[in-house]
């Protein structure tokens, strides 16, 4: 059955992961429905002077990942997330070797491309920030990389040998699920039949805590690392930056069943929308998130009801959780209070742009597994969030559609509705 | 795929700030290609670049948005209400939702980012504003422009090196097809800051050439990479029937085709994706390559990529089968902003029926394969355009624009 | 005395978040709230962070709120400044 869109549908046929407290899908996964937490004191740098000093981040060994040591010396932390990530998805999905390059193309997303290089590099050639120096011997080759993270998408593409549209979606903390969209919309269209598609951001570095200090965006719970974020509790007081990638190998669903790949899931339905507001806040009221669930919802024709688990953006800062409560109140109605919802954030952090797509493999995982990983630190619920947030402990539960949102600076709202595969081929 | 109609156009370039006087300049042969005078670019290895001319934010813009904006998006801003007074088109006399945007971005706001660095690392992260979170990240573009005029439809934002001019249209034009009737969609860039320059330096592309006439030479045997510029432009884009509906005034032509490919792995020896590009975007428009009127090239003055476009070229139209021209020889590389520039150059060629001129060409290299248009405007009459971008790394995008509606 | 009062609050309010065309913060100001004076929280947030670090103080959440007023931020300030001294 055609879907609405192009006549062609998308399903996801291999994920890859790197997440703090999980390096692959199977410690990903495990973390996750243990309801245990990845927060932790900075390690990354000194982050001594800073409001904010806790982060989620990945034990990421880039050796022991396979690259090499040109590779490590020469790529951004998040380049590096991003094809070690691709690696096990390929390997996951088995499609390798069976790829027509033309037919095949990358999307990837990131919030911050590769701040973290462009931070070290202008305090090398700053003197770190003494004196502007322009010296040719001071400056990395790599710069224009770390300047342009369209660098990350063309790595992606040599790994696989796409030869299609190759890009990079970049729409900050909605990048994750956008990319994916746009993936999808890709495949549908008939301009490729594979996609590698994802994101990915590594920017726990002094730049970015330095400007969530300054709009207090993140926890300052710093005597209390693994419990810093605790989205819709009551004490909840900004996010944990986190660090991380999520990449997906998606496929034309007849290209998948030809070749007889396990197919995880459909991405049914997409779409995304501006609060033309702020370009940090929230309108209270969450209209617009609201909108984008039911458009995305429309096209994937499922109707509230049929949602079995919401993967919720769940920040943890003041203003999110309320107004995602809210968005899920006007898009779902009564049904926003029977569908569990849960944010993983409380485990793994916010990172970014890449946590759209971590949650996106959550999601998947969620159908495929039949457990729903659980909201961690979730002990005093805020009243004014008064949805099933699934506290503390994961829950057995067969789901068959999955939605996922995100909220995002530049004022972006999306969604995202995952299904299970005998729905697909239904 | 309904094919959007132009009905507005912004422009900020360094030959012409508005879309009369770019295009006044471009037919005249009048560059805004100089030597740098926004910061001191002695000491780099190259100091030629292509300024946005007498551009004061101060008196554009309102003052609560200067300090939360680079330079870069001050463009952008001015850049996108000009096409949406061009075209006649306020987003809050429009139903909820029905109107969105996609910006092409390359590196975020380099100016904002440095000067925030220096804070850091200088003072301390004490000193670091709090529009650092997002003044130089890459839909910094998308979500300013929103928020000013209200714009609530599905928005986003694309990299692609020096290809997201184009790649932001076709996603718009997506956006439309898809329910939201009416966009702005371009790129307009700039990283000409210190930081930004030093970065562009490291692509190994940017001509060292210290005269503003030769150091931009795209299929000239005397290329010798590229001038980086600033500006770009922003098109409205909409449905034909919502734009009719709404009484939309002009019509300056339309999306055809589109596609994106990308080069095979740097030294694999395989043929580059640009042909492949342009042969995918003329079957989607449904049109031969005896269809296509004038190409617009993505010209990049280094000359093996020089040599690339040419072969491309002549192996879909034909040897000097078609009229191919590079405007952008007049502004410089507008990174994300150039491609946009040119679709806004091809869309004004259609309408006026003349091919503008590349400049500064005294010795072409590869005259056997392809006819460029240079030193004087060619009239003929034109139905179809072809506009191509490529990136670094190996982005192509090729789009066909057709005049009036389709 | 923080030395600090409407006059220097203004300084810092155009310097760090810019101004409205339309609002005179020459007037007075000090009983209308910021939303009215067309400041949203961000601006708040980088004027506050100004104010703490050019007095080295340290203000709380609640200073960030556009619903407040001048007065009310100034009141702020001269609590925090009470409690460092």
């Amino acid at each position: 059955m055609p879907n609405r869109h192009g006549g062609r549908r998308v399903v996801v046929t291999g994920i890859g992961v790197i997440a703090p407290g999980g390096i692959g899908t199977k410690q990903y996964w495990d973390l996750l429905c243990a309801g245990r937490t990845a927060t932790r004191t900075i390690s990354l740098f000194d982050a001594s002077p800073f409001r904010s000093r806790v982060a989620a981040e990945a034990d990421f060994d880039a050796v022991a990942s396979g690259l090499s040591r040109r590779q490590i010396r020469t790529w951004d932390r998040t380049t590096q997330f991003a094809v070690v990530a691709a690696r096990e998805a390929l390997a996951d999905s088995g499609v390798l070797g069976e790829l027509d390059p033309y037919r095949t193309g990358v999307m990837v997303g990131t919030a911050c491309g590769m701040t973290q290089s462009l931070d070290s590099e202008y305090a090398v050639v700053s003197d770190e920030g003494k004196k502007w120096l322009v010296d040719e011997a001071h400056a990395s080759p790599y710069l224009y990389d770390y300047f342009a993270p369209s660098s990350m998408a063309a790595e992606l593409a040599w790994l696989v040998e796409a030869q299609g549209p190759v890009g990079v979606v970049s729409t900050g903390c909605t990048s994750g699920i956008d990319v994916l969209g746009h993936a999808a919309d890709l495949i549908a269209e008939g301009a490729a039949d594979v996609l590698v598609s994802g994101a990915s951001d590594a920017a726990i570095s002094p730049i970015t805590v330095a400007c969530f200090d300054a709009i207090r965006a993140t926890t300052p719970r710093n005597d209390d690392p693994g419990t810093a974020s605790r989205p819709f509790d009551r004490t909840r007081n900004g996010f944990a930056l986190g660090e991380g990638a999520a990449i997906f190998v998606l496929e034309e669903y007849g290209h998948a069943r030809r070749r007889g790949a396990h197919v995880y899931a459909e991405i049914a339905g997409h779409a995304t929308r501006a609060n033309a507001f702020s370009m940090t806040g929230l309108r209270s009221d969450g209209r617009e998130l609201a909108e984008a669930i039911t458009t995305a919802l429309d096209r994937a024709r499922v109707r509230p009801g049929d949602i079995d688990y919401i993967n919720a953006h769940g920040s943890s800062t003041k203003q999110n959780d309320l107004h995602e409560t809210m968005a899920y109140k006007h898009s779902l109605g009564a049904h926003a209070y029977t569908t569990p919802i849960s944010s993983i954030k409380s485990m793994i952090g916010h990172s970014l742009g890449a946590i759209c797509s971590l949650e996106v493999a959550a999601s998947v995982l969620a159908i495929e597994q039949s457990v729903i990983p659980p909201t961690a630190n979730l002990h005093e619920p805020d009243p004014d969030c008064d949805l099933d947030y699934v506290p503390l402990t994961a829950r057995e539960q067969r789901s068959d559609v999955v939605l996922s949102v995100a909220s995002g600076f530049g004022g972006f709202q999306s969604a995202i509705v995952l299904t299970a595969p005998d729905r697909a081929a239904a | 795929m309904t094919a959007p109609v132009v009905t507005g156009l912004g422009v900020l370039s360094p030959n012409g700030s508005g879309v009369d006087d770019f295009w006044a300049a471009t037919l005249a042969g009048h560059s805004g290609v100089a030597p740098l005078t926004r910061f001191d670019a002695s000491g780099y290895p190259s100091g030629i670049g292509g300024e946005v001319k007498d551009f004061d934010a101060a008196e554009l813009l309102p003052g609560r948005l200067l300090p939360q904006t680079d330079h870069m998006t001050r463009l952008a801003l001015v850049t996108a209400e000009q096409c949406l007074a061009d075209a006649d088109l306020d987003p809050r006399e429009l139903p909820d939702f029905a109107v969105g945007v996609v910006t092409a971005a390359s590196a975020g706001g380099m100016e904002f980012g440095q000067r925030e660095l220096e804070a850091l690392w200088g003072r301390g992260g004490a000193y670091v504003s709090a529009y650092q979170a997002f003044a130089w990240f890459y839909p910094v573009n998308t979500g300013q422009i929103s928020i000013r005029h209200g714009m609530r439809g599905a928005s986003s934002a694309i990299v692609t090196e020096q290809a997201g001019g184009l790649d932001a249209v076709a996603k718009a034009r997506r956006h439309i097809d898809h329910g939201t009737p009416h966009m702005v969609a371009g790129g307009v860039d700039s990283a000409l800051c210190p930081w930004g320059w030093l970065c562009m330096s490291r692509s190994g592309r940017v001509s060292t050439s210290t005269d503003p006439n030769r150091a931009y030479l795209p299929f000239d045997v005397e290329a010798s990479g590229y001038v980086p510029g600033e500006g770009g432009a922003l098109l409205v884009l909409e449905d034909p029937r919502a734009a009719d509906r709404r009484g939309a005034p002009k019509r300056y032509g339309s999306v055809l085709g589109y596609a994106s490919t990308f080069d095979p792995r740097p030294g694999s020896g395989r043929e580059p994706g640009l042909r492949r590009a342009v042969e995918l975007a003329l079957d989607q428009a449904e049109l031969a390559p005896g269809d296509v009127d004038v190409v617009f090239a993505d010209a990049s003055g280094v000359p093996e990529l020089d040599r690339q476009e040419a072969l491309a070229l002549a192996a879909v139209f034909g040897t000097r089968g078609v009229p191919v021209t590079a405007p952008k020889t007049m502004t410089g590389r507008l990174l994300a902003g150039g491609a946009s520039l040119d679709l806004a150059a091809a869309l004004l060629a259609l309408r006026d029926q003349v091919v503008p001129p590349t400049v500064n060409i005294t010795h072409p290299a590869h005259g056997e394969l392809i006819d460029l248009v240079t030193d004087q405007p060619r009239e003929l009459p034109l139905t179809h355009a072809l506009v191509l971008a490529r990136g670094l790394g190996g982005f192509n995008s090729a789009m066909v624009l057709c005049q009036g509606e389709d | 005395m923080s030395g600090f009062g409407i006059k220097e609050l203004v300084d810092v309010l155009r310097a760090s978040a810019g101004e409205e065309e339309d609002v005179n913060l020459e007037g007075d100001i000090l009983d209308v709230d910021f939303e009215s004076l067309g400041y949203d929280s961000l601006a708040l947030s980088n004027t506050v962070r100004w104010i703490e670090r050019d007095l080295g103080i340290a203000l709380p959440d609640e200073a960030i709120d556009v619903g407040s007023t001048p007065r009310g931020l100034l009141d702020e300030v001269t609590r925090a400044v009470a409690r460092v001294a």
